[in-house]
């Protein structure tokens, strides 16, 4: 059991450092909308890419699908829950996505099937992925950012943007 | 939909930005942060050159980065009257907490008081009286003025015993060596008051008065010992929770097996593995599961023995492990009381006196004395007998090459708020002593501990032991006055449906004479003051940061300051001692309390000076303080031992390790400190030398608790929880945590539930005859049938509502022990439909 978990936290490092690797296996991510301009006036809020995410085709229920966004350094995941919940996206409203590190201390989060919750080897924060990423326990100060998800008649799943700052950066956009 | 506060960006702390030494003023671990502040109209950048961090912020930072703060660390204040940004971040080189911030301190930004972006609008900003029926503002002279005249009369008519007081003795937060002096000046040096009260209990008295009296000050390791330890047992604690960051720095590498190069380096002449925890708690925590996860279930032995009986399973322990043979026969001989005494004649029913609740003896008249079997003390605790003899293995038989283990042993409020206190605690501390393992590596018995610490106060001799059990006096209607600082009885005491009942008609009698005089008719006002205080009235006076709830029955309201807003010492559960340094201004008038104390002492003389008493008024004297530093120096510098070593400037230079208490000299500007007590194995006695306590088993000691046991279907158990600070006085202004608790949860087994027809956040009554309260359930499949937990000093439902009023020999709440049954209000609320209400216990599948 102890192997287990000292495991889990070694792969989960180097899972972290290989952030871009994450979203290249994927092969999904791509990056509809450039940065915003340099000759553009600064805005109040980050300017968030559009990024197609994944396509409905691509998800199994309670399974969790690797994604990165805004960019390839920001490790999440989509959701597809089978039922609907807050932040839902889709016909179903059962679509969801979450980036995937702990933004306690950045530790990389990993899907509990049994009941749908994300859980921190770090220090064992639980998020729940059917409330909106409601921190269940935890040392987190923020609640599990989510992506606001936008699904076209394609069922081609984007994201929009974000509902907290991301763990590891100032700007949720570099 | 869970609470997101959309900040996408937070600005960037620049280069020059100023540094502040700051302690987590929330729980006893002291985690060291640092406070950045820097002007409103400037910002630092992404490159290297233009920030605080020398990194490059364009790029993501890895996991555990020094250069990353969250939005609740952040906020914009004011410092010397100007608009500052601030953020509040773990600090990665202090020792205690290695850049790890919790739940609760890494919210001190957000919780800062902020006119700019309105948090914590709640907070005090100018004193308040009582004026055309409700608290208008008013100045400091005027409210001094009001408070020192009433409190001059009552003296007057009742003597110092009509002016009853609730004071805070802690470090952190409002308190501090700072504030414990100032307030203990004013009421135990120039008064000596004897009805007296502690934040949290309803006497003055010390909640571990047991280990004391046996000559083991509660506080004898440092948190590196639980790294070093073979054995942690962890009695009526559940530290992932309320002990953060200990736990997560210092008992995790031990349990993880991280902090085996570290025993090897240190002890290098004996065996070391990886450690192994023994858990006493009737109930399944989210530590036991972290220990579990960590460890694996084979090193972690979690003892959920029935509520209330501690003092059987730990003299079972005692029993076997002397049977085994396993003490430390030398350590016993030298550093214990060879000599027995005799037991008191009616034994164990009553003790030496009634101040004194044991009996205080040798080794083998503890022996002899707590005696019992394994099969015995498993009938009673509900345990298995191989699974006590277990316990007494994993911390007493030597290691694997014959050398002895070394055994840490931590306990809290499940212990001191638990059944028989007093003789619990010895018999806790006998296994410490019999098997020497105090005052080594890897050893100590200790309590973990709640608040921070930070107590310097003359002698508090003359309020006796017994103490004053002020709460019930005051249910009886004695005392005239009553001065509360920074105690919230409407939250934090037992019986307090009764006390509130009783003290809002006793303050309500003052409040409607108040309102029959003209406020600017002083005198008219004073005396009907004191005429309403005869006909059984209380006049109330408040200081607090925020209004309390007692507060909502007060006369009078003193705005405070607190940590930050002051400089303020204190020292966490390994002594360590740091200045937290003042990086912004308090809320508008709001003064730190030692300043107050001097205000209220310097009008009290002038009153009684006025009235003609010169020798009373001076009394009085020796306020004249400018500064908490003052206070810091007439109190700290003067009073506590090792104190003269002991400056703000070097306390400054030390940042966030300062070093551990007591002070024992200064080198290259550096103050020398203690890493343990007892190295040299004597103890607090008269003759060094500790005592055993004789302490068998008497049943559920306090008055009453056995019939509410028969009476009611439920435990009602309670404590507090990771999220919430203390009663929630911030934290009630909180997004963050009232999104996800809005009311007190109680956790409930599923039949138990079934049975009441209860769902998932529905609001339920719980009662029994001491009163009433309200809940939220939380389903929690590992709950005992029978078993329930409620957060305790929640400001939405009360649990001390149904706790009664029987209390211990030295009036010490036996919180814990509290039955009730459990009705149906309503089906969960509209605020609970966005909670979650899954496990709280971390998994991997
Ligand atoms: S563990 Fe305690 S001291 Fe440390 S950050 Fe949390 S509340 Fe503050
Ligand atoms: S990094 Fe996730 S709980 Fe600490």
């Amino acid at each position: 059991m102890a192997k287990r978990c000292e495991k889990l936290v070694d792969i989960g490092r180097r899972q972290f450092l290989r952030g871009t690797g994450i979203a290249a296996a994927a092969g999904v991510a791509t990056v509809v909308t450039a940065a915003p301009s340099q000759a553009k006036a600064p805005l109040a809020r980050v300017d968030y890419p559009v990024n197609k995410l994944a396509n409905i085709k691509d998800l199994n229920v309670n399974e969790p699908f690797d994604i990165a966004y805004p960019d390839a350094d920001a490790p999440g995941v989509v959701l597809k829950l089978g039922k609907a919940v807050p932040g839902g996206a889709g016909p179903d409203g059962d679509i969801v996505g979450f980036a995937t590190l702990c933004p306690h201390k950045g530790f990389p989060l990993s899907y509990s099937a049994a009941d749908s919750t994300f859980n921190c080897p770090g220090h064992y924060s639980r998020f729940d992925a059917e409330a909106g990423g409601l921190q269940v326990w935890g040392q987190s100060t923020q609640n599990l950012p989510q992506y606001t998800l936008r699904v076209d008649d394609k069922g081609d799943i984007y994201a929009e943007g974000v509902d907290e700052l991301l763990y590891g950066r100032l700007s949720n956009v570099l | 939909m869970a609470y997101k506060r959309q900040i996408d960006r937070l600005p960037i702390i620049p280069a020059d930005a100023r540094k502040h030494n700051v302690t987590c003023h929330y729980c006893i671990v002291g985690c060291g942060y640092h406070a950045y502040t820097w002007p409103a109209n400037k910002q630092g950048g992404a490159d290297p050159k233009a920030n605080a961090f020398g990194v490059d912020l364009s790029q993501q930072q890895a996991a555990e980065t020094t250069a990353w703060y969250s939005p609740s660390m952040y906020n914009i204040v004011k410092q010397d009257g100007k608009d500052v940004h601030i953020v509040i971040k773990p600090d990665h080189d202090c020792e205690v907490n290695s850049g790890l911030g919790s739940v609760r301190g890494a919210r001190m930004g957000e919780s800062r008081f902020s006119e700019t972006r309105n948090t914590q609008a709640q907070r005090l900003t100018d004193p308040m009286v009582w004026r055309y029926g409700s608290m208008q503002p008013t100045s400091w002279e005027d409210a001094y003025d009001l408070v020192a005249r009433v409190t001059a009369a009552v003296i007057k008519e009742q003597g110092e015993d009509g002016l009853f007081v609730s004071m805070f003795d802690h470090g952190g937060s409002a308190g501090g060596y700072e504030n414990t002096w100032g307030t203990g000046k004013l009421y135990f040096g120039a008064m000596k008051i004897k009805n007296v009260r502690i934040h949290n209990r309803p006497a003055y008295n010390s909640e571990v008065h047991g280990t004391r009296d046996m000559g083991v000050g509660e506080l004898n390791n440092c948190y590196e010992d639980a790294e070093l330890a073979d054995t942690i047992v962890a009695v009526g604690t559940n530290p992932l929770e309320t002990q953060t960051n200990y736990f997560l720095n210092h008992w995790i590498p031990n349990l993880r097996r991280t902090s085996l190069d570290k025993k090897k380096a240190q002890l290098p002449d004996e065996s070391h593995e990886q450690g192994r925890i023994v858990i006493i708690d009737p109930r399944r925590t989210v530590t036991v599961n972290a220990c579990e996860m960590e460890a694996g279930k084979e090193r972690v032995l979690h003892l959920a023995l029935n509520s209330g009986t501690d003092l059987i399973l730990f003299n079972a322990i005692f029993t076997h492990i002397v049977e085994q043979g396993w003490i430390d026969k030398e350590f016993i001989e030298k550093s214990t009381v060879a000599e027995g005494t005799k037991r008191p004649d009616l034994y164990p029913a009553r003790g030496e006196a009634d101040g004194k609740p044991g009996h205080l003896t040798n080794f083998s008249g503890a022996v002899e004395g707590c005696k019992v079997s394994l099969e015995d003390a498993a009938k009673v605790t509900g345990l298995k007998a191989e699974d006590i003899a277990k316990a007494a293995e994993w911390i007493g038989k030597p290691k694997d090459g014959g050398k002895r283990r070394r055994v840490m042993i931590g306990y809290e409020k499940g212990l001191i708020w638990g059944n028989d206190n007093y003789r619990t605690n010895g018999a806790l501390v006998n296994i410490a002593l019999a098997t020497g393992y105090i005052g080594r590596p890897g050893g100590g018995v200790v309590r973990l501990g709640g608040h921070q610490e930070g107590y310097v106060r003359p002698s508090d001799a003359h309020v006796g032991r017994p103490a004053a059990y002020v709460d019930k006096l005051l249910i009886e209607g004695k005392g005239g006055v009553h001065h509360v600082w920074a105690c919230d009885h409407y939250k934090t005491t037992l019986n307090a449906h009764e006390f509130k009942r009783v003290y809002k008609k006793r303050t309500d009698i003052v409040k409607d004479a108040m309102n029959s005089v003209p406020y600017g008719d002083r005198d008219g006002m004073v005396k009907a003051i004191l005429a309403a205080i005869k006909e059984g009235g209380l006049f109330s006076v408040d200081v607090d940061i925020i209004p309390s709830q007692i507060g909502q029955a007060s006369h009078v309201w003193l705005p405070a300051a607190e940590a930050g807003e002051m400089n303020l010492t204190s020292m966490n559960g390994e002594r360590r001692m740091r200045l937290t340094e003042r990086y912004m201004d308090p809320p508008g008038n709001a003064k730190p309390d030692c300043l107050i104390a001097a205000g209220l002492a310097q009008h009290m003389e002038r009153v009684l000076r006025d009235m003609g008493d010169t020798a009373y008024a001076d009394q009085f004297k020796g306020f004249d303080w400018k500064t908490e530093e003052d206070a810091f120096l007439d109190g700290y510098q003067k009073n506590a031992g090792g104190g003269e070593f002991v400056t703000y400037d070097a306390l400054r230079s030390m940042g966030t390790n300062g070093f551990q208490e007591p002070a024992t000299g200064v080198k290259d500007g550096k103050i020398v400190g203690t890493k343990r007590l007892y190295t040299e194995g004597k103890f607090s006695t008269d003759d060094g030398r500790a005592r055993f306590m004789d302490a068998p088993w008497r049943g559920l000691q306090a008055p009453g608790k056995e019939e509410e046991k028969a009476k009611f279907k439920f435990l009602i158990n309670n404590g507090r929880s990771n999220l919430v600070w203390q009663n929630a006085f911030l934290d009630q202004a909180n997004d963050f945590v009232m999104d996800s608790s809005p009311y007190p949860f109680i956790e409930m087994n599923l039949d138990d539930m079934a049975s009441l027809g209860l769902g998932a956040g529905d609001l339920v009554e719980v009662f029994n005859d001491a009163g009433s309260t309200q809940a939220m359930v939380y389903p929690t499949p590992t709950a005992r049938q029978g078993e329930t937990f409620m957060l305790f000093a929640f400001p939405t439902g009360v649990q001390g509502n149904v706790v009664n009023d029987g209390v211990n020999e030295l009036v010490i709440p036996n919180y814990k022990q509290s039955w009730g049954d459990i009705r149906k209000i309503a089906s969960a609320p509209e605020v609970t439909k966005s909670l979650s209400f899954k496990s709280r216990e971390y998994r991997l599948d």
